[in-house]
């Protein structure tokens, strides 16, 4: 499985071999809900959103960000453990957060997630921040705030493009645009849907790429690092569409098959894996190889969560305050206290 | 030890604070060139430069969010929320999000800000510039929340605010900053996280907290002069909570009264007494009262203003039915 590949390893098809795991992950973590083994009564896949490892493909070990409740993919383009993220995922013990988490607030210091987010529009204002210390600290480190169309009706989020432009931060603003925003479509809450042009009001460099095309969200998003890592912050917009309905279970009543059968037609997995077949950068034969990896590693993580440790009890009362500050009581000692004084009087 | 205000000890903090540790960094509305809505932070830009104290727009949510950001990734910032009643503009923040990403993270990722701010009366500033509202903060896991009385609390209980490795919300009172004291900067009146007993008594205890310590300090004097000894207990740190303290004394006279400036339903003062009325039922001669402020929107008009919220009559009158069962004429 771990066999070198016949052809030589470009960007494009590192990218597609991403795109192609994040597919296979959100598929096996959807089969994991299926199968009660979900911690989460809230589970959101970002299948047909593959396209944002154009951007997370741009980014460097020691950038920073913050993602949606449909961050799975971002997190796996910047190198997340599936294991560890099918496990948190599945609330057991070694998942990135201890099970305390889930898919909609996992988070990594050491690949930089500084959190996803259950909050529309929550974690935006984070990168600003983040980008502060970069900035005070001349790291050359850069901060991207990723988020849906939904976020684009957040107020915060202006308040945070105008500090970044305002203070010269080296963060990126990026609206994966999957059309909803739960079940509303974007032409039933943005009055003007030129979404990089409200960006650039703010002074932001700004661009929109084709969700189906990594290679145009690349080139887009390697421009805008540049200027971001230079002070200049950017947005961006990626244009997609969510393949299914908001959570796992919503049975997308708001539109059509029609509508659907369309939408999914603007694969950006499929569009990347039929580019590298037809400009000759890899054959069928390691495409097919790729795939089947892909599949595997996710079924071996979806195996590994199923059979991992459920957390013990008594971790609940741990990370609400740092190590060595005063922790909660449990109830049942506090109780206990009371009574106990009370028998003893 | 040296006389000052309130008001210079928290600039002392902050700049004591700001050369001990070059991560910290203030922003807020005014902190800057203005120097503060209360002039707190003044000259601080002229000594640190606008790197470190930052002049931000007027956005609540995003200086919050903001200072998460800068206290995920290694700085120590405190920002500043001008009035707590502006909390209601950035509470997804403070509460969602500074306050549980520790938790929500497994432990990875702390957030060491402390978020300034002021409340309570005094000013005549109405209802969306008077508010006590500590009880928002009080009720969020994840948070402290600290509130300074004095003069040498002022200083002591932000710089211990500003080396806490989780959120701390420091509420100060907008009508103390010109409270004149002692300030101690080597020498805190106790540890961060414990109450102060400021006044020793053997017949009732008020607890107390922010500006309503000297009106309870005032009481006392005057209860004394009937023959009655109220010792009184400064709060200060609200989360953590020292309860052990607390017991001691409320078991030991059997009377006590928790008197806070907040309006009563819902609010730290409830909590307080409820605790302790659990913990120290056998030992009590009365039920454990609350005086707060009234259930309303907080009026302008300075004599409502001053209606609103506990009077020294009242506390005095109360706690003096409550030792001599005697009724005041207000009673009837």
């Amino acid at each position: 499985m771990n066999a070198p590949l016949h052809t030589a390893n470009t960007g494009a098809l590192s990218r597609y071999r991403m795109m192609r795991r994040i597919r296979s992950f959100e598929e096996r973590v959807g089969e994991l809900f299926l199968k009660g083994g979900s911690a989460g009564s809230m589970l959101h896949l970002s299948i047909g959103e593959e396209a944002v490892v154009g951007l997370t493909d741009a980014m460097r070990d020691g950038d920073s960000f913050t993602t949606h409740h449909r961050g799975h993919g971002v997190f796996l383009g910047r190198g997340a453990d599936p294991n560890r993220m099918m496990s948190e995922i599945a609330g057991k013990a070694d998942g990135y957060c201890r099970g305390k988490g889930g898919s909609m607030h996992i988070a990594d210091r050491a690949l930089g997630h500084l959190g996803a987010n259950a909050i529309v529009g929550g974690g935006i204002s984070h990168v600003v921040g983040a980008g502060l210390t970069y900035r005070n600290r001349g790291t050359g480190q850069i901060s991207v705030a990723f988020f849906g169309d939904g976020a684009m009706s957040q107020g915060i989020l202006y308040e945070s493009m105008n500090m970044a432009a305002l203070w010269r931060l080296p963060v990126i603003f990026c609206c994966i645009n999957n059309q909803y925003g739960m079940g509303t479509r974007v032409d039933r809450s943005a009055g003007n849907r030129d979404f990089p042009a409200r960006a650039a009001a703010f002074g932001l460099a700004a661009a929109r790429a084709d969700g189906a095309d990594v290679e145009a969200v690349h080139d887009a998003a390697r421009a805008l690092v540049a200027d971001a890592r230079q002070g200049r912050p950017g947005f961006l917009e990626i244009d997609a569409y969510r393949f299914f309905g908001h959570a796992r279970m919503d049975k997308s009543p708001y539109r059509t098959p029609e509508e659907e059968a369309e939408g999914r037609q603007r694969d950006p997995v499929a569009e990347a894996r039929a580019r590298l077949l037809a400009e000759g950068q890899a054959p069928e034969g390691d495409l097919a190889r790729i795939d089947a990896e892909a599949g595997a590693e996710m079924d071996a993580a979806l195996s590994h969560a199923l059979g991992a440790a459920t957390p013990a009890l008594t971790t609940m009362f741990e990370d609400v305050y740092a190590p060595g500050t005063p922790a909660p009581r449990p109830q049942a000692r506090r109780l206990a206290a009371v009574l106990a004084e009370e028998i003893r009087a | 030890m040296t006389q000052t205000t309130y008001r210079e000890a928290i600039r002392q903090a902050l700049l004591d604070g700001m050369q001990a540790d070059p991560s910290v960094i203030l922003m807020g509305e005014e902190v800057g060139l203005y120097g503060g809505a209360y002039g707190v932070t003044k000259g601080l830009i002229d000594l640190f430069g606008a790197d470190r104290v930052i002049d931000t727009p007027i956005s609540e949510p995003a200086i919050i969010g903001a200072a998460i950001g800068a206290a995920m990734t290694g700085l120590r910032p405190v920002a500043e929320l001008m009035y707590v009643d502006f909390a209601g503009m950035a509470m997804d923040q403070i509460a969602n999000q500074a306050a549980k990403s520790r938790y929500m993270f497994g432990g990875q990722i702390g957030v060491p800000m402390v978020l300034r701010t002021q409340g309570g009366t005094g000013r005549s500033a109405a209802a969306q510039h008077s508010q006590s509202l500590e009880s928002w903060m009080l009720h969020v896991p994840g948070l402290r929340l600290v509130m300074p009385g004095t003069v040498n609390d002022a200083y002591h209980l932000l710089r211990g605010a500003m080396q806490q490795p989780d959120p701390v919300v420091v509420i100060e009172h907008k009508g103390l900053y010109t409270l004149k004291g002692d300030l101690d900067t080597a020498r805190p009146d106790a540890p961060w996280g414990q109450p102060v007993t400021r006044r020793a008594g053997r017949d009732l205890v008020i607890l107390t907290y922010s500006r309503m310590l000297h009106e309870s300090l005032a009481t006392a004097d005057r209860l004394a002069a009937a023959g009655v000894e109220a010792e009184v207990i400064d709060l200060r740190c609200l989360n953590p909570l020292d309860e052990a303290p607390l017991v001691e004394a409320v078991r030991r006279t059997g009377r006590a009264m928790v008197v806070t400036e907040a309006v009563v339903t819902g609010s730290v003062a409830s909590d307080i007494a409820a605790r302790l009325g659990e913990l120290c039922f056998d030992w009590l001669e009365e039920p454990i009262l609350r005086l707060g402020g009234e259930d309303i929107p907080i009026p302008v008009s300075p004599a409502l203003e001053r209606g609103s919220i506990p009077s020294a009559d009242l506390i005095h009158d109360t706690a003096l039915w409550l030792v001599t069962r005697k009724a005041p004429s207000w009673a009837a």
